[in-house]
Protein backbone atom coordinates (compact mmCIF):
# COMPACT_ATOMS: atom_id res chain seq x y z
CA UNK A 1 0.00 0.00 0.00
CA UNK A 2 1.26 3.10 -1.12
CA UNK A 3 1.44 5.62 1.62
CA UNK A 4 0.93 9.58 1.55
CA UNK A 5 5.17 10.10 1.94
CA UNK A 6 5.93 7.71 -0.98
CA UNK A 7 2.93 8.85 -3.45
CA UNK A 8 4.34 12.49 -2.66
CA UNK A 9 8.12 11.07 -3.23
CA UNK A 10 6.80 9.29 -6.40
CA UNK A 11 5.08 12.50 -7.62
CA UNK A 12 8.22 14.34 -7.70
CA UNK A 13 10.56 11.77 -8.75
CA UNK A 14 8.18 12.00 -12.27
CA UNK A 15 7.86 15.19 -12.21
CA UNK A 16 11.27 16.28 -14.06
CA UNK A 17 10.87 14.22 -16.49
CA UNK A 18 7.32 15.02 -17.80
CA UNK A 19 8.13 18.96 -17.00
CA UNK A 20 11.10 18.64 -19.31
CA UNK A 21 9.21 16.57 -22.03
CA UNK A 22 6.50 19.08 -21.75
CA UNK A 23 8.44 22.33 -22.59
CA UNK A 24 10.17 19.95 -25.15
CA UNK A 25 7.45 19.79 -26.99
CA UNK A 26 5.59 22.48 -26.37
CA UNK A 27 7.83 25.39 -26.98
CA UNK A 28 8.63 24.32 -30.20
CA UNK A 29 5.00 23.61 -31.30
CA UNK A 30 3.61 26.91 -30.44
CA UNK A 31 6.31 28.45 -31.85
CA UNK A 32 5.62 26.67 -35.28
CA UNK A 33 2.14 27.32 -35.11
CA UNK A 34 3.31 30.94 -34.37
CA UNK A 35 5.67 30.99 -37.60
CA UNK A 36 3.02 29.51 -39.74
CA UNK A 37 0.67 32.47 -39.61
CA UNK A 38 3.34 34.98 -40.35
CA UNK A 39 5.43 36.08 -43.48
CA UNK A 40 8.99 35.22 -41.61
CA UNK A 41 12.00 35.77 -44.42
CA UNK A 42 15.11 35.44 -42.96
CA UNK A 43 16.40 36.85 -45.85
CA UNK A 44 13.67 39.90 -45.85
CA UNK A 45 13.04 40.46 -42.37
CA UNK A 46 10.82 43.76 -43.05
CA UNK A 47 8.19 41.79 -44.28
CA UNK A 48 7.73 40.30 -41.06
CA UNK A 49 4.10 40.29 -40.74
CA UNK A 50 0.80 37.98 -39.56
CA UNK A 51 -0.29 36.33 -43.02
CA UNK A 52 -3.43 34.35 -41.72
CA UNK A 53 -3.32 31.08 -44.01
CA UNK A 54 -1.86 32.13 -46.31
CA UNK A 55 1.57 29.90 -45.67
CA UNK A 56 -0.79 26.90 -45.73
CA UNK A 57 -2.67 27.98 -48.20
CA UNK A 58 0.73 28.45 -50.57
CA UNK A 59 2.12 24.94 -49.54
CA UNK A 60 -0.72 22.72 -49.93
CA UNK A 61 -1.23 24.38 -53.36
CA UNK A 62 2.50 24.02 -54.46
CA UNK A 63 3.08 21.28 -56.77
CA UNK A 64 5.96 20.16 -55.13
CA UNK A 65 3.26 19.18 -51.86
CA UNK A 66 1.64 16.94 -54.07
CA UNK A 67 5.17 15.40 -55.38
CA UNK A 68 6.19 15.01 -51.79
CA UNK A 69 3.32 13.56 -50.47
CA UNK A 70 3.61 10.93 -53.26
CA UNK A 71 7.32 10.52 -52.54
CA UNK A 72 6.15 10.23 -48.81
CA UNK A 73 3.37 7.59 -49.45
CA UNK A 74 5.56 5.57 -51.71
CA UNK A 75 8.62 5.44 -49.68
CA UNK A 76 6.76 4.16 -46.61
CA UNK A 77 4.33 1.78 -48.26
CA UNK A 78 7.50 0.65 -50.48
CA UNK A 79 9.53 0.06 -47.34
CA UNK A 80 6.78 -1.74 -45.38
CA UNK A 81 6.26 -4.03 -48.08
CA UNK A 82 10.13 -5.25 -48.97
CA UNK A 83 10.88 -5.78 -45.19
CA UNK A 84 7.45 -7.18 -44.22
CA UNK A 85 7.60 -9.78 -46.63
CA UNK A 86 11.01 -10.45 -46.85
CA UNK A 87 10.99 -10.14 -43.21
CA UNK A 88 8.65 -12.89 -42.85
CA UNK A 89 10.66 -15.44 -45.24
CA UNK A 90 13.44 -14.25 -43.40
CA UNK A 91 12.38 -14.92 -39.78
CA UNK A 92 10.32 -18.81 -40.97
CA UNK A 93 14.24 -19.51 -42.73
CA UNK A 94 16.01 -18.71 -39.47
CA UNK A 95 13.69 -20.77 -37.05
CA UNK A 96 14.44 -24.18 -38.55
CA UNK A 97 17.54 -25.62 -37.58
CA UNK A 98 20.54 -25.21 -39.07
CA UNK A 99 24.32 -24.73 -39.00
CA UNK A 100 25.95 -21.54 -37.65
CA UNK A 101 22.73 -20.12 -36.35
CA UNK A 102 24.41 -17.87 -34.40
CA UNK A 103 26.61 -16.26 -36.59
CA UNK A 104 23.64 -16.25 -39.92
CA UNK A 105 21.73 -14.08 -36.87
CA UNK A 106 24.44 -11.68 -36.38
CA UNK A 107 25.13 -10.94 -40.20
CA UNK A 108 21.47 -10.31 -40.61
CA UNK A 109 21.26 -8.17 -37.61
CA UNK A 110 23.69 -5.98 -38.59
CA UNK A 111 22.44 -3.21 -41.28
CA UNK A 112 20.04 -2.06 -38.26
CA UNK A 113 23.13 -0.85 -36.66
CA UNK A 114 24.79 0.67 -39.48
CA UNK A 115 24.57 4.53 -39.01
CA UNK A 116 22.42 6.24 -42.10
CA UNK A 117 24.52 8.48 -43.54
CA UNK A 118 27.45 5.42 -43.45
CA UNK A 119 24.98 2.99 -45.43
CA UNK A 120 23.39 5.81 -48.17
CA UNK A 121 26.95 6.92 -49.26
CA UNK A 122 27.98 2.89 -49.66
CA UNK A 123 25.56 2.24 -51.25
CA UNK A 124 25.17 5.06 -53.55
CA UNK A 125 29.33 5.08 -54.43
CA UNK A 126 30.04 1.31 -54.10
CA UNK A 127 26.87 -0.16 -55.48
CA UNK A 128 25.18 2.17 -57.52
CA UNK A 129 27.81 3.97 -59.17
CA UNK A 130 27.29 3.64 -63.01
CA UNK A 131 30.79 3.46 -63.87
CA UNK A 132 32.57 1.25 -61.10
CA UNK A 133 29.69 0.43 -58.69
CA UNK A 134 29.40 -3.69 -58.35
CA UNK A 135 26.22 -3.51 -59.78
CA UNK A 136 27.27 -2.14 -63.33
CA UNK A 137 30.01 -5.22 -63.11
CA UNK A 138 26.91 -7.59 -62.05
CA UNK A 139 24.78 -6.69 -65.07
CA UNK A 140 27.74 -6.05 -67.54
CA UNK A 141 28.93 -9.69 -66.55
CA UNK A 142 25.47 -11.01 -67.44
CA UNK A 143 24.98 -8.76 -70.34
CA UNK A 144 22.07 -6.94 -69.12
CA UNK A 145 21.77 -3.28 -69.62
CA UNK A 146 23.50 -1.00 -67.37
CA UNK A 147 21.27 0.84 -64.91
CA UNK A 148 21.99 4.44 -63.95
CA UNK A 149 20.52 4.48 -60.02
CA UNK A 150 20.65 7.46 -59.09
CA UNK A 151 19.85 9.43 -62.58
CA UNK A 152 16.99 6.85 -63.67
CA UNK A 153 15.29 5.61 -60.80
CA UNK A 154 16.65 7.89 -57.58
CA UNK A 155 13.28 7.00 -55.61
CA UNK A 156 14.12 3.57 -56.11
CA UNK A 157 17.63 3.39 -55.04
CA UNK A 158 16.38 5.06 -51.82
CA UNK A 159 13.83 2.59 -51.18
CA UNK A 160 16.73 -0.07 -51.40
CA UNK A 161 19.28 1.26 -49.30
CA UNK A 162 16.22 2.10 -46.72
CA UNK A 163 14.54 -0.98 -47.01
CA UNK A 164 18.09 -2.73 -46.86
CA UNK A 165 18.60 -0.72 -43.21
CA UNK A 166 15.15 -1.84 -41.84
CA UNK A 167 14.98 -5.10 -42.79
CA UNK A 168 16.69 -6.52 -39.98
CA UNK A 169 14.25 -4.85 -37.81
CA UNK A 170 11.52 -6.62 -38.92
CA UNK A 171 12.92 -10.05 -39.08
CA UNK A 172 13.97 -9.50 -35.29
CA UNK A 173 10.63 -9.12 -34.38
CA UNK A 174 9.17 -11.41 -36.23
CA UNK A 175 11.62 -14.48 -35.34
CA UNK A 176 10.84 -13.22 -31.76
CA UNK A 177 7.20 -13.84 -32.63
CA UNK A 178 7.84 -16.60 -34.12
CA UNK A 179 9.81 -18.65 -31.55
CA UNK A 180 6.63 -17.79 -28.66
CA UNK A 181 4.73 -19.89 -31.14
CA UNK A 182 3.41 -22.21 -28.59
CA UNK A 183 5.24 -25.89 -29.29
CA UNK A 184 1.99 -27.91 -28.62
CA UNK A 185 0.15 -26.08 -31.18
CA UNK A 186 2.61 -26.64 -33.35
CA UNK A 187 2.75 -30.40 -32.80
CA UNK A 188 -0.97 -30.78 -33.17
CA UNK A 189 -0.92 -29.26 -36.39
CA UNK A 190 2.13 -31.62 -37.84
CA UNK A 191 0.39 -34.83 -36.20
CA UNK A 192 -2.99 -33.54 -37.91
CA UNK A 193 -0.51 -33.80 -41.33
CA UNK A 194 -0.78 -30.15 -41.86
CA UNK A 195 0.92 -29.11 -45.57
CA UNK A 196 3.24 -26.57 -44.91
CA UNK A 197 1.49 -24.19 -46.54
CA UNK A 198 -1.53 -24.05 -44.43
CA UNK A 199 -0.04 -24.38 -41.48
CA UNK A 200 1.79 -21.27 -42.45
CA UNK A 201 -1.73 -19.39 -43.12
CA UNK A 202 -3.84 -20.90 -40.57
CA UNK A 203 -1.39 -21.35 -37.61
CA UNK A 204 1.89 -19.13 -38.58
CA UNK A 205 0.35 -15.83 -39.80
CA UNK A 206 -2.70 -15.07 -37.21
CA UNK A 207 -0.09 -15.66 -34.94
CA UNK A 208 2.31 -13.02 -36.30
CA UNK A 209 -0.36 -10.78 -36.79
CA UNK A 210 0.28 -8.66 -33.45
CA UNK A 211 3.70 -8.51 -34.51
CA UNK A 212 3.80 -7.12 -37.88
CA UNK A 213 1.03 -4.93 -36.69
CA UNK A 214 3.84 -3.31 -34.23
CA UNK A 215 6.65 -3.72 -37.30
CA UNK A 216 4.56 -1.64 -39.27
CA UNK A 217 3.36 1.40 -36.96
CA UNK A 218 7.04 1.44 -35.53
CA UNK A 219 8.58 1.61 -38.80
CA UNK A 220 5.86 3.95 -40.54
CA UNK A 221 6.51 6.29 -37.85
CA UNK A 222 10.42 6.14 -38.08
CA UNK A 223 10.00 5.95 -42.69
CA UNK A 224 7.91 9.06 -42.39
CA UNK A 225 10.69 10.66 -41.19
CA UNK A 226 13.38 9.50 -43.46
CA UNK A 227 15.94 12.47 -43.89
CA UNK A 228 19.79 11.50 -44.04
CA UNK A 229 19.30 9.10 -46.64
CA UNK A 230 18.01 11.95 -49.23
CA UNK A 231 20.39 14.50 -47.86
CA UNK A 232 23.54 12.78 -48.74
CA UNK A 233 22.41 10.46 -51.87
CA UNK A 234 19.99 12.62 -54.02
CA UNK A 235 20.06 16.08 -51.59
CA UNK A 236 16.41 15.90 -52.42
CA UNK A 237 17.40 16.26 -56.64
CA UNK A 238 14.96 14.73 -59.02
CA UNK A 239 11.59 13.93 -57.17
CA UNK A 240 13.00 12.49 -54.19
CA UNK A 241 11.78 15.30 -51.67
CA UNK A 242 9.37 13.26 -48.99
CA UNK A 243 7.59 15.59 -46.91
CA UNK A 244 9.95 16.51 -44.50
CA UNK A 245 12.55 17.33 -46.60
CA UNK A 246 10.29 19.56 -48.34
CA UNK A 247 10.22 21.35 -45.42
CA UNK A 248 13.64 21.38 -44.65
CA UNK A 249 14.60 22.69 -47.92
CA UNK A 250 11.63 25.37 -47.73
CA UNK A 251 13.57 26.76 -44.45
CA UNK A 252 17.22 26.20 -46.28
CA UNK A 253 15.60 28.74 -48.55
CA UNK A 254 15.02 31.09 -45.29
CA UNK A 255 11.10 30.67 -46.07
CA UNK A 256 10.55 30.15 -41.91
CA UNK A 257 6.78 30.59 -42.45
CA UNK A 258 6.48 28.46 -44.98
CA UNK A 259 8.23 26.08 -44.01
CA UNK A 260 6.39 26.00 -40.02
CA UNK A 261 3.00 25.69 -41.93
CA UNK A 262 4.75 21.96 -43.85
CA UNK A 263 6.24 20.97 -40.79
CA UNK A 264 2.55 21.83 -38.79
CA UNK A 265 1.12 19.10 -42.03
CA UNK A 266 3.51 16.71 -41.71
CA UNK A 267 2.93 16.61 -37.54
CA UNK A 268 -0.58 15.74 -38.17
CA UNK A 269 -0.20 13.36 -40.85
CA UNK A 270 2.39 11.39 -38.14
CA UNK A 271 0.25 12.23 -35.33
CA UNK A 272 -2.76 9.72 -37.31
CA UNK A 273 -0.26 6.80 -37.58
CA UNK A 274 1.11 7.79 -33.97
CA UNK A 275 -2.42 7.38 -32.88
CA UNK A 276 -2.97 3.67 -33.75
CA UNK A 277 0.34 2.85 -32.12
CA UNK A 278 -0.09 4.05 -28.76
CA UNK A 279 -4.08 2.57 -28.63
CA UNK A 280 -1.66 -0.70 -29.48
CA UNK A 281 0.90 -0.34 -26.82
CA UNK A 282 -1.64 1.47 -24.47
CA UNK A 283 -3.89 -2.12 -24.69
CA UNK A 284 -0.62 -4.41 -23.55
CA UNK A 285 -0.29 -2.17 -20.51
CA UNK A 286 -3.63 -3.29 -19.49
CA UNK A 287 -2.72 -6.98 -19.91
CA UNK B 1 11.40 -30.25 -29.35
CA UNK B 2 9.96 -33.06 -30.84
CA UNK B 3 10.28 -32.44 -34.41
CA UNK B 4 12.31 -35.30 -36.08
CA UNK B 5 15.01 -33.35 -38.26
CA UNK B 6 16.25 -34.98 -41.43
CA UNK B 7 19.69 -34.07 -42.28
CA UNK B 8 19.27 -33.87 -46.00
CA UNK B 9 16.71 -31.01 -44.88
CA UNK B 10 18.97 -29.45 -42.34
CA UNK B 11 22.20 -29.25 -45.06
CA UNK B 12 19.51 -27.40 -47.56
CA UNK B 13 18.14 -25.45 -44.76
CA UNK B 14 21.46 -24.15 -43.57
CA UNK B 15 23.18 -23.56 -47.22
CA UNK B 16 19.71 -21.39 -47.88
CA UNK B 17 20.31 -19.26 -44.43
CA UNK B 18 24.20 -18.60 -45.01
CA UNK B 19 22.96 -17.38 -48.28
CA UNK B 20 20.50 -15.17 -47.03
CA UNK B 21 22.28 -13.91 -44.41
CA UNK B 22 25.58 -13.35 -46.57
CA UNK B 23 23.77 -11.27 -48.91
CA UNK B 24 22.18 -8.91 -46.56
CA UNK B 25 25.58 -8.94 -44.31
CA UNK B 26 27.47 -8.23 -48.25
CA UNK B 27 27.13 -4.41 -48.46
CA UNK B 28 29.13 -3.89 -44.57
CA UNK B 29 31.93 -6.89 -45.58
CA UNK B 30 31.92 -4.90 -48.59
CA UNK B 31 32.80 -1.86 -47.46
CA UNK B 32 34.90 -3.63 -45.00
CA UNK B 33 37.30 -4.99 -47.56
CA UNK B 34 37.25 -1.74 -49.85
CA UNK B 35 38.93 -0.21 -46.57
CA UNK B 36 41.67 -2.12 -46.88
CA UNK B 37 42.75 -1.18 -51.36
CA UNK B 38 44.36 1.22 -52.76
CA UNK B 39 41.93 4.57 -53.91
CA UNK B 40 42.56 2.83 -57.54
CA UNK B 41 41.97 -0.24 -56.36
CA UNK B 42 38.59 0.95 -54.69
CA UNK B 43 36.89 1.67 -58.36
CA UNK B 44 38.42 -0.48 -60.52
CA UNK B 45 36.79 -2.25 -63.01
CA UNK B 46 35.98 -4.97 -62.78
CA UNK B 47 36.12 -5.22 -59.48
CA UNK B 48 38.77 -6.75 -57.25
CA UNK B 49 37.48 -8.81 -54.53
CA UNK B 50 40.26 -10.37 -52.83
CA UNK B 51 43.66 -10.70 -54.63
CA UNK B 52 45.09 -7.22 -54.42
CA UNK B 53 47.39 -5.07 -52.21
CA UNK B 54 45.90 -4.93 -49.25
CA UNK B 55 46.87 -1.85 -47.58
CA UNK B 56 45.81 0.27 -44.50
CA UNK B 57 46.98 3.40 -45.93
CA UNK B 58 43.31 4.44 -45.52
CA UNK B 59 43.38 3.77 -41.92
CA UNK B 60 46.40 5.70 -41.25
CA UNK B 61 45.59 8.42 -42.99
CA UNK B 62 41.95 8.74 -41.61
CA UNK B 63 43.50 8.79 -38.47
CA UNK B 64 46.30 11.12 -38.79
CA UNK B 65 43.26 13.80 -39.59
CA UNK B 66 42.74 15.51 -36.36
CA UNK B 67 38.93 16.27 -37.62
CA UNK B 68 37.73 12.21 -37.69
CA UNK B 69 39.21 12.28 -33.91
CA UNK B 70 36.83 15.53 -33.01
CA UNK B 71 34.12 13.12 -34.84
CA UNK B 72 34.48 10.64 -32.88
CA UNK B 73 34.81 11.94 -29.81
CA UNK B 74 31.77 14.35 -29.79
CA UNK B 75 29.95 10.90 -31.49
CA UNK B 76 30.72 9.16 -27.93
CA UNK B 77 30.17 12.11 -25.63
CA UNK B 78 26.75 12.68 -27.43
CA UNK B 79 25.71 9.08 -27.18
CA UNK B 80 26.50 7.93 -23.90
CA UNK B 81 26.39 11.99 -22.25
CA UNK B 82 22.55 12.40 -23.75
CA UNK B 83 21.83 8.43 -22.34
CA UNK B 84 23.48 9.18 -18.93
CA UNK B 85 22.28 12.46 -18.48
CA UNK B 86 18.76 10.51 -19.55
CA UNK B 87 19.16 7.65 -16.64
CA UNK B 88 19.86 10.64 -14.16
CA UNK B 89 16.20 11.45 -15.00
CA UNK B 90 14.13 8.60 -15.86
CA UNK B 91 15.36 5.76 -13.21
CA UNK B 92 13.69 7.99 -10.38
CA UNK B 93 10.45 9.10 -12.70
CA UNK B 94 10.96 5.14 -14.09
CA UNK B 95 10.82 3.44 -10.51
CA UNK B 96 8.08 5.84 -9.29
CA UNK B 97 6.02 4.54 -12.01
CA UNK B 98 6.53 0.67 -11.73
CA UNK B 99 6.18 0.64 -8.23
CA UNK B 100 4.11 3.44 -6.81
CA UNK B 101 1.66 3.72 -9.71
CA UNK B 102 -0.84 6.43 -9.34
CA UNK B 103 -4.68 6.71 -11.68
CA UNK B 104 -2.58 8.45 -14.20
CA UNK B 105 0.53 6.70 -14.55
CA UNK B 106 -0.68 4.70 -17.78
CA UNK B 107 -1.90 7.69 -19.75
CA UNK B 108 1.38 9.43 -18.77
CA UNK B 109 3.33 6.90 -20.08
CA UNK B 110 1.40 7.20 -23.38
CA UNK B 111 1.88 10.16 -23.46
CA UNK B 112 5.74 10.73 -23.39
CA UNK B 113 5.81 8.13 -25.78
CA UNK B 114 3.96 10.47 -28.38
CA UNK B 115 5.85 12.97 -28.05
CA UNK B 116 8.80 10.35 -29.67
CA UNK B 117 6.32 10.31 -32.44
CA UNK B 118 6.12 13.93 -32.99
CA UNK B 119 8.56 14.60 -36.17
CA UNK B 120 11.22 15.88 -35.65
CA UNK B 121 10.89 18.41 -38.74
CA UNK B 122 8.06 20.23 -36.29
CA UNK B 123 10.25 21.45 -33.76
CA UNK B 124 13.41 21.97 -36.47
CA UNK B 125 12.30 25.59 -37.27
CA UNK B 126 12.50 26.72 -33.84
CA UNK B 127 14.96 24.79 -31.96
CA UNK B 128 17.26 26.09 -35.05
CA UNK B 129 16.57 29.66 -34.53
CA UNK B 130 16.66 29.74 -30.74
CA UNK B 131 19.94 27.87 -31.16
CA UNK B 132 20.96 30.53 -33.45
CA UNK B 133 19.93 32.92 -30.72
CA UNK B 134 21.38 31.62 -28.10
CA UNK B 135 24.68 30.69 -29.91
CA UNK B 136 24.59 26.82 -29.29
CA UNK B 137 24.96 25.97 -32.85
CA UNK B 138 27.22 23.92 -33.41
CA UNK B 139 28.08 23.85 -29.66
CA UNK B 140 28.30 20.29 -27.90
CA UNK B 141 26.28 20.64 -25.38
CA UNK B 142 23.59 22.33 -27.25
CA UNK B 143 23.46 19.15 -29.28
CA UNK B 144 23.73 16.93 -25.78
CA UNK B 145 20.18 18.78 -24.59
CA UNK B 146 18.57 17.90 -27.68
CA UNK B 147 19.55 14.12 -27.91
CA UNK B 148 18.57 13.81 -24.39
CA UNK B 149 15.29 15.31 -24.91
CA UNK B 150 14.89 13.03 -27.52
CA UNK B 151 15.97 9.34 -25.69
CA UNK B 152 14.34 10.69 -22.54
CA UNK B 153 10.88 8.76 -23.76
CA UNK B 154 12.45 5.75 -24.77
CA UNK B 155 14.55 5.83 -21.37
CA UNK B 156 11.53 6.09 -19.04
CA UNK B 157 10.01 3.33 -21.55
CA UNK B 158 12.32 0.75 -21.11
CA UNK B 159 13.67 0.99 -17.61
CA UNK B 160 9.78 1.27 -16.64
CA UNK B 161 9.48 -2.28 -18.09
CA UNK B 162 11.58 -3.80 -16.06
CA UNK B 163 11.34 -2.17 -13.34
CA UNK B 164 7.85 -3.73 -13.78
CA UNK B 165 8.88 -6.83 -13.67
CA UNK B 166 10.88 -6.33 -10.36
CA UNK B 167 8.34 -8.48 -7.88
CA UNK B 168 6.82 -6.34 -5.67
CA UNK B 169 6.14 -8.73 -2.71
CA UNK B 170 10.08 -8.28 -2.57
CA UNK B 171 10.22 -5.07 -1.39
CA UNK B 172 6.94 -5.49 1.10
CA UNK B 173 9.06 -8.15 2.86
CA UNK B 174 12.10 -5.60 3.32
CA UNK B 175 9.44 -2.71 4.44
CA UNK B 176 7.89 -5.85 6.67
CA UNK B 177 11.73 -6.12 7.91
CA UNK B 178 12.14 -2.49 8.71
CA UNK B 179 13.86 -1.70 6.10
CA UNK B 180 13.55 2.01 5.55
CA UNK B 181 13.20 3.66 2.29
CA UNK B 182 16.85 4.32 1.13
CA UNK B 183 17.83 1.27 2.19
CA UNK B 184 15.19 -0.73 0.05
CA UNK B 185 16.10 1.19 -2.70
CA UNK B 186 20.15 0.33 -2.37
CA UNK B 187 19.81 -3.38 -1.18
CA UNK B 188 16.87 -4.56 -2.79
CA UNK B 189 16.25 -2.60 -5.80
CA UNK B 190 19.37 -1.71 -6.92
CA UNK B 191 20.82 -5.28 -7.90
CA UNK B 192 17.44 -6.37 -9.23
CA UNK B 193 17.44 -3.13 -11.45
CA UNK B 194 21.27 -2.96 -12.75
CA UNK B 195 20.63 -5.45 -15.40
CA UNK B 196 17.72 -3.41 -16.98
CA UNK B 197 19.71 -0.20 -16.28
CA UNK B 198 22.62 -1.80 -18.28
CA UNK B 199 20.48 -2.73 -21.41
CA UNK B 200 18.71 0.66 -21.42
CA UNK B 201 22.16 2.03 -21.67
CA UNK B 202 23.36 0.35 -24.12
CA UNK B 203 20.24 -0.03 -26.63
CA UNK B 204 19.67 3.82 -26.44
CA UNK B 205 23.62 4.33 -26.87
CA UNK B 206 23.07 2.79 -29.89
CA UNK B 207 20.00 4.70 -31.04
CA UNK B 208 22.02 7.83 -30.26
CA UNK B 209 25.03 6.79 -31.83
CA UNK B 210 23.24 6.53 -35.54
CA UNK B 211 20.58 9.86 -34.84
CA UNK B 212 21.00 11.43 -37.95
CA UNK B 213 18.25 14.12 -38.26
CA UNK B 214 19.38 16.54 -35.43
CA UNK B 215 23.34 16.32 -35.35
CA UNK B 216 23.30 16.63 -39.55
CA UNK B 217 20.86 20.04 -38.65
CA UNK B 218 22.52 21.61 -35.40
CA UNK B 219 26.07 20.72 -36.10
CA UNK B 220 28.57 21.68 -38.86
CA UNK B 221 32.46 21.01 -37.44
CA UNK B 222 33.04 21.62 -33.53
CA UNK B 223 30.22 19.46 -32.22
CA UNK B 224 29.96 17.31 -35.58
CA UNK B 225 29.97 13.91 -34.57
CA UNK B 226 30.30 11.05 -37.17
CA UNK B 227 26.99 10.83 -39.16
CA UNK B 228 28.00 14.44 -39.97
CA UNK B 229 31.25 13.57 -40.46
CA UNK B 230 30.50 10.80 -42.52
CA UNK B 231 27.86 12.80 -44.56
CA UNK B 232 31.07 15.57 -45.37
CA UNK B 233 31.56 12.51 -47.60
CA UNK B 234 28.82 13.45 -50.06
CA UNK B 235 29.72 16.28 -51.63
CA UNK B 236 33.50 14.95 -52.15
CA UNK B 237 34.89 14.95 -56.16
CA UNK B 238 37.14 12.52 -57.07
CA UNK B 239 38.82 9.14 -55.82
CA UNK B 240 37.45 8.49 -51.96
CA UNK B 241 35.55 5.28 -51.74
CA UNK B 242 39.06 3.37 -50.37
CA UNK B 243 38.59 6.34 -47.51
CA UNK B 244 35.17 6.56 -47.48
CA UNK B 245 35.43 3.01 -46.15
CA UNK B 246 37.74 3.29 -43.43
CA UNK B 247 36.10 5.96 -42.29
CA UNK B 248 32.82 4.16 -42.24
CA UNK B 249 34.04 0.96 -40.73
CA UNK B 250 35.49 3.18 -37.68
CA UNK B 251 32.38 4.82 -37.40
CA UNK B 252 30.19 1.26 -37.20
CA UNK B 253 32.64 -1.04 -36.02
CA UNK B 254 32.28 -0.07 -32.23
CA UNK B 255 28.39 -0.11 -32.26
CA UNK B 256 27.32 -3.03 -34.55
CA UNK B 257 29.34 -5.09 -31.90
CA UNK B 258 27.62 -3.17 -29.14
CA UNK B 259 24.25 -4.38 -31.38
CA UNK B 260 25.46 -7.59 -31.19
CA UNK B 261 25.48 -8.00 -27.61
CA UNK B 262 22.08 -6.16 -27.26
CA UNK B 263 20.04 -8.59 -29.79
CA UNK B 264 18.28 -9.80 -26.58
CA UNK B 265 17.50 -7.06 -25.37
CA UNK B 266 16.80 -5.17 -28.80
CA UNK B 267 12.69 -6.90 -29.00
CA UNK B 268 11.55 -5.39 -25.80
CA UNK B 269 12.81 -2.04 -25.93
CA UNK B 270 12.08 -1.38 -29.62
CA UNK B 271 8.59 -2.74 -29.36
CA UNK B 272 7.67 -1.11 -26.06
CA UNK B 273 7.21 -4.23 -24.76
CA UNK B 274 4.46 -5.06 -27.08
CA UNK B 275 6.43 -7.96 -28.75
CA UNK B 276 8.10 -10.27 -26.17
Amino acid sequence: MATQQTRLLARAAVAPSVLMLFIWMIVPLVMTIWFSFHRYDLQNLDTYDWSGWENYYYFLTDPAFIQALIVTLTLVASVLVITVVGGVLLALLMDQPFFGQGIVRLMVLAPFFVMPTVSALVWKNLFMNPDSGLFTWISQSLHLPVVIWFTNYPLLSIILIVAWQWLPFATLILLTAIQSLDEEQKEAAQLDGAKPLSYFFYIVLPHLSRAITVVVLIETIFLLNTFAEIKVTTNGGPSTSNLPYLVYLTQQASDIGGASAGALIAVVLANIVAMFLVRLIGKNLEA
Amino acid sequence: MARAVSTRRKILVTAAAWLAGLIVFFPILWMVITSFKTEGDASAMPPVFLFFHWTTENYAEILERSNYFLAAWNSVFLSIGSTLLGLVFAVPAAWAMAFAPGRKTKDLLLWMLSTKMMPAIGALMPIFLLFNYLGLLDNRWGVLIVMFLLNLPIVVWMLYTYFKEIPGEILEAARMDGASLWREIIYVLAPMAVPGIASTLLLNTILAWNEAFWTINLTTFDAAPLTQFIAGYSAREGLFWATLSAASTLAILPIVVLGWFSQKQLVRGLTFGAVK
